[in-house]
């Protein structure tokens, strides 16, 4: 149950082949099935795509919803990366997300009546990126000091992490009067101000933040060069030093602040309360974000991106088409992850043959 | 007939009626791990497999021609599975994913497509549907029983089979396995399309069986709650099959417990009851009630160097 | 699948068992088998001899249809015959008892006897039947096991004779053991030897595989003498003794003599007492280890490999503590209840380049000028309050890369491109560069190509040299006598002799480290 490691065949491709092309031969098999799917239920895949790549990007407006999604994906796909690195398959970037908002909802509902915006806000956000933190360090700790399998408990822990906000919000958080599991409305010093006039709000410069920062600590700090060394090579990580225990705890860690973020951008964003369901499919699209990105903060970013377009075209596309719904972006998603993660050596030796064959 | 003895067996019945599509996913997850193959796609498995059991029934008349369109379908599931992470070695864990997402979307941009009732089949009458047996109010369908059948022929077939002995033998050390001449890929093969009938099965009785339809997402997490099951079991069928009739009593209390005031500790929290399945597991993965101990080749590609 | 009685077996007359012609096997760039011929005569114990590496088990892999050769015949019973997998094998009467036990540790005996063939598709009537087969080999040839106790429950020899059990089961007539007392005791393994006996008795053809020149005389009939993927020599038994097998299997090459100044011994920078090392299964990876080294020397620990000189490595290094011992490294104590951490060994001075460096000296998929800094990460010039100065880590690659000759000189490439001789150079040189007080160096030339050799030889004497204490661990007994100012020979986890330099012979060493000869009188 190990991390993903492109290790085995590789070399036989040339580098550019295997970050740049082997991808996107991976993106165009998926989209091909996709293509299929849409053809048996009985709409023009070209008319679909043309439809997917208007609503994505056609106007000021969709930019904004393509980037304001685009933004989920980064924090989840950044999330997945980093433990990557590590060596660690976090898939429970859903429930980190989750009690992440809770952490930042909560910080809005106990403080917005009294303190200033300049001030609430940094305090909502490091409550997400403690909140989140705490959800992961419980699987992280279970896997350094019970053997525990990550993969696993993190699984589990998502679910442990609905019941608790269902519980919560049902018994607790919800709003006075309410008929809906909600809170209240956050206080104004609570938004973030939003950018065009879609769901885009401050929270992508967070995230553009977060790809710099991630970035930055895992090639130019010490931290992120013994944490990817354990990814790499644990037996040379214990050459070098390393306390393999303490930097499982760091890198769950990092990875489950990052994943709480998703609540900054739904609750401060856009949702102005706190809600359920709020990060729904966020964190397990996080895994092919990263996968497809190459665990790369830049490559995360572009994925993101993708995947933010794939979203917001893909919800214009459900408009017009009766046939299409919302889904078809969770298909895509599904061929995606499968066709980049699972199966991501089904098209290196074609490749190959194909490259071997030119002087 | 809402006497203390008939409450009971109400309570029982319900009880197995939650459980039934556990019991079956256990089991044919129990297949998979056994041979090293992890299984997180038992969800999408169900899914996929309740979603072409209930729209074949509705179109076609037949519950068992849903049953079978509903295994199918799973097991195509399977195959893609067994492809990724046999022949080409991928990483098991993400293939799981990957279909359980998969099956999520098509499930209901299929049915949107082909029903047009937001991503539900037809109600299924009930000639459309496999009825209780015996006990109308008890909901005994002969998937129920087939559920239970599966628990021992399980354990007979990995205990007392030719096949079940190289099953654990493979899951353990497929070197082994290989070094005594026998195919490995074939072995796990075969295990991945057992565990693709039995939640095939798992899925068609929740939509054609239990359930009167599909509705999206409608396996809310039991491929999972079935995954803490085989952990809880120790990889072992009757224990599991346990583990699998303990979270279904969970269920159905959690059910008449809702709004309930426990004297002595107040209410308590139904979010609590369903969200035990997975806090107990985690008890048991770190080791606080017992060792669980997987298959030591679980998620592990076999590659042979020549 | 029938075991034959021993009438039948015996009625098969002698003549050549199995002859393997001109067989030829690559893995990658490494040669491990060059044109290998053999014959072996049915009926006999005939045993492969030659050092880790040498291509033994190779060979034995390919014999037994793990392994594809690339060109060569294999004939058994004089037929010409393919061998695509163990069951090509196995159908031909040809049983492996592999080093590392094929045996599944939740099964019982029973289930991993039968394993493959069960004798139908329900296991009742195959198991009782192997119940009944299990007994009568227990009779016939000694191999007592109890059929339903788990494999995870015996001792190490007892899953031995499972395996052996496992082989005549299948109906093996020809057995091969692959080093089969490396994880046994000097009693267990006597036992193992009775037992052979009996099996060529009952006219059963063994292979014995192993690097013990002693267990090569007491059981077998000929014996085969393999160096460098290649067969060096045929002996009978009869006709040899320890002393040219050793000097067959060690191989006389050229010395690589070179003008070494005399050592100026200082004070003791690094002290072992008493050293042990217990595994979880109780094997006694180290035993009563006790060794110094002093500033301005190189001790050289010579042995043949997998005999605890990996584990006396990572104590030293601070990767594993020890069991029972004390160490005492530049005025720092270390024992099983004060154990240290190889980042606080390296602070304190010592260096470490590890036997393997592709598994723990580099991480293949840096650049070069990350794995130059390995271990070294957290300090200045390369990283200051934590932040890496990756221009500062280029540049220290790039001297270290002129200063050792490392090519191609392009700290930005993976550490996997380059060639093992400049893997090497690049470790060695991150290692050397922080001027160390103590070095532990692991098989420095394992896979290095001549030219690096002599290279690296020099630089280690040049370390020694400015004063630091160099303890060198090969299994090239040559690297060794070239090296070292004082020599350690290790066998089965115990120091069993020590030589200076001056008086060192080859013969000598080579059947100390075999375990040939008993411990020399006034030696550690």
């Amino acid at each position: 149950m190990s991390v993903p490691r492109r290790s085995l065949p590789a070399r036989t491709l040339p580098l550019w082949a295997d970050v740049v092309l082997l991808p996107l031969v991976n993106i165009a098999l998926a989209f091909v099935v996709v293509g299929i799917i849409v053809e048996i239920i009985g709409v023009d895949p070209f008319h679909a795509l043309k439809l997917l790549v208007v609503g994505a990007v056609g106007s000021p407006e969709s930019i904004g919803y393509t980037l304001y999604y685009a933004t989920n994906f980064i924090f989840t796909g950044l999330a997945v990366a980093v433990a990557f690195h590590a060596g660690l398959f976090n898939i429970g970037g859903e429930g980190q997300a989750y009690i992440g908002g809770l952490g930042c909802g909560l910080a809005v509902l106990a403080f917005d009546r009294f303190l200033p915006a300049w001030l609430l806000i940094p305090i909502a956000i490091a409550a997400a990126a403690l909140f989140g933190a705490a959800w992961a360090a419980v699987p992280a700790w279970l896997q350094a000091w019970r053997g525990s399998h990550i993969v696993i408990t993190t699984i589990m822990f998502n679910f442990v992490a609905s019941a608790l906000m269902v519980y919560l919000m049902v018994n607790v958080l919800i709003a006075p009067g309410s008929m809906t599991p909600q809170s209240r409305t956050f206080g104004p010093a609570a938004e973030l101000p939003a950018l065009t006039g879609s769901a885009l709000n401050l929270s992508l410069a967070l995230a553009l933040g977060c790809c710099v920062g991630v970035w930055v600590f895992l090639w130019h700090t010490s931290w992120g060069y013994a944490l990817r060394t354990m990814g790499h090579n644990p037996a040379a990580s214990i050459y070098a030093g390393t306390n393999l225990r303490r930097m499982t705890m760091l890198a769950m860690c990092l990875s489950g602040a990052l994943a709480g973020f998703v609540g900054v951008n739904e609750l401060l964003g856009v949702q102005h309360r706190l809600l359920l369901d709020f990060q729904a499919g966020y964190g397990f699209a996080g895994i092919a974000v990263a996968l497809m990105g190459r665990n790369h903060p830049l490559g995360v970013a572009l994925a993101a991106l993708l995947f933010g377009a794939l979203q917001q075209g893909g919800a214009e596309l459900s408009f017009d088409v009766p046939g299409i719904t919302r889904e078809m972006v969770v298909v895509i998603q599904g061929l995606v992850i499968l066709f980049s993660g699972a199966l991501e050596h089904l098209p290196r030796p074609w490749l190959q043959a194909l490259l071997a064959r030119r002087p | 007939m809402d006497d203390p003895a008939s409450l009971v067996f109400l309570m029982f019945a319900a009880t197995l009626r939650v459980a039934t599509p556990l019991v079956f996913c256990a089991m044919g997850g129990l297949f998979s791990e056994k041979s090293g193959i992890i299984d997180v796609g038992l969800e999408g498995k169900m899914l996929v497999a309740a979603f072409f059991a209930a729209a074949t029934a509705s179109t076609t008349g037949s519950p068992w021609a849903g049953v079978a369109a509903g295994v199918a379908a799973a097991e195509v599931l399977a195959l893609l599975h067994g492809f990724a992470c046999i022949t080409h070695r991928g990483n098991q864990v993400v293939s799981g994913v990957a279909l359980n997402i998969l099956a999520a979307g098509l499930t209901v941009v299929l049915g949107n497509a082909w029903f047009a009732q937001g991503g539900q089949t037809p109600p299924l009458t009930s000639g459309e549907r496999l009825m209780p047996l015996f006990f109308p109010r008890a909901g005994d369908s002969i998937l129920v029983y087939a559920g239970l059948l599966s628990v021992p022929l399980t354990w007979w077939v990995v205990g007392r089979t030719r096949f079940g002995l190289r099953l654990r033998a493979v899951g353990e050390m497929p070197l082994a396995v290989d070094a005594a001449g026998i195919s490995v890929a074939w072995l796990r093969y075969r295990a991945v399309l057992l565990c693709g009938l039995l939640a095939g099965l798992a899925g068609s009785y929740l939509s054609v069986a239990q359930g009167a339809g599909f509705s999206r997402d409608m396996t809310a997490g039991q491929g999972f709650i079935a995954l803490a099951a085989i952990i809880f079991g120790k990889w072992r069928p009757f224990p599991a099959f346990g583990a699998c009739l303990m979270f279904g009593l969970l269920d159905a209390v959690a059910i008449r417990l809702q709004g309930l005031k426990v004297p002595g500790i107040g209410e308590v929290p139904v979010q609590l009851i369903q969200a035990l399945p997975y806090l107990l597991t985690m008890f048991l993965l770190a080791g606080f009630i017992g060792r669980a101990v997987a298959p030591k080749a679980v998620g592990v590609p076999y590659e042979k160097e020549r | 699948m029938q075991a034959l009685t021993p009438a039948e077996l015996a009625s098969e007359g002698t003549g050549p068992a199995i002859e393997l012609e001109a067989i030829d096997k690559s893995f990658g760039s490494v040669h491990a088998v060059r044109g290998v011929s053999m014959r072996i005569d049915r009926g006999s114990v005939v045993g492969i001899v030659g050092e880790n590496g040498a291509g033994k088990s190779t060979l034995m892999s390919i014999l037994y249809g793990l392994y594809r050769a690339d060109a060569g015949e294999i004939l058994v019973g004089g037929k010409p015959v393919q061998m695509d997998s163990p069951r090509d094998a196995i159908a031909r009467g040809i049983g492996m008892v592999h080093q590392h036990f094929m045996l599944i540790d939740s099964f019982t005996v029973l289930e991993n006897l039968v394993l493959g063939a069960e004798g139908g598709p329900l296991l009742a009537g195959g198991m009782a039947a192997a119940r009944a087969e299990l007994e009568r080999l227990g009779r016939e040839y000694g191999l007592t096991v109890d059929p339903d106790v788990l494999v995870a429950d015996l001792s190490v020899g007892e899953q031995q004779r499972v395996e052996i059990l496992k082989v005549l089961f299948r109906g093996a007539r020809i057995l091969i053991l692959d080093e089969p007392s490396a994880v046994l005791t000097p009693q267990e393994t006597d036992r193992l030897f009775r037992i052979l006996g009996t099996l060529k008795e009952h006219g059963v053809t063994v292979v014995l595989i192993t690097h013990k020149l002693r267990e090569i005389m007491a059981v077998t009939d000929s014996v085969y003498v393999m160096r460098r993927g290649e067969v060096v020599a045929r002996r009978d038994t009869r006709d040899t003794g320890l002393e040219e097998l050793a000097e067959l299997m060690v191989g006389r090459k050229v010395r690589l003599r070179f003008d070494k100044a005399a050592p100026h011994p200082g004070e003791v920078m690094l002290r072992a007492e008493h050293l042990s090392l217990v595994d979880h299964r109780g094997v006694h990876l180290l035993d009563d280890v006790g060794l110094e080294v002093r500033a301005g020397e190189i001790v050289g620990i010579a042995g043949v490999s997998g005999n605890g000189q990996t584990e006396l490595l990572q104590i030293l290094s601070g990767i594993r503590p020890p069991s029972g011992g004390r160490l005492e490294v530049c005025g720092r104590a270390i024992d099983a209840a004060h154990p240290g951490d190889p980042a606080e060994m390296r602070a304190l001075g010592i260096a470490h380049v590890p036997e393997d460096r592709l598994r723990q000296g580099m991480v293949a998929a840096f650049a070069a000028s990350e794995t130059a800094i390995l271990g070294y990460h957290g300090e200045a010039p390369f990283s200051r309050n934590h932040l890496l100065d990756n221009p500062a880590v280029g540049a220290h690659c790039a001297e270290l890369m002129q200063r050792f000759d490392v090519r191609p000189r392009e700290p930005d490439l993976r550490s996997s491109s380059f060639s093992g001789g400049n893997q090497q150079k690049l470790v060695l040189a991150r290692e050397m560069a922080h001027a160390p007080r103590v070095m532990l160096v692991g098989q420095p030339t394992r896979g290095v190509d001549i030219g690096a050799i002599e290279f690296i030889h020099r630089e280690l004497v040049k370390s020694r040299d400015a004063g630091c204490a160099v303890l060198v661990v090969s299994v090239e007994l040559d690297e060794i006598l070239s090296l070292a100012d004082r020599i350690l020979v290790m066998f089965a986890g115990r120091i069993v002799g020590e030589v200076g330099a001056a008086e060192a012979d080859e013969r000598g060493i080579g059947l100390m480290m075999a375990g040939a000869q008993p411990v020399p009188a006034g030696a550690a």
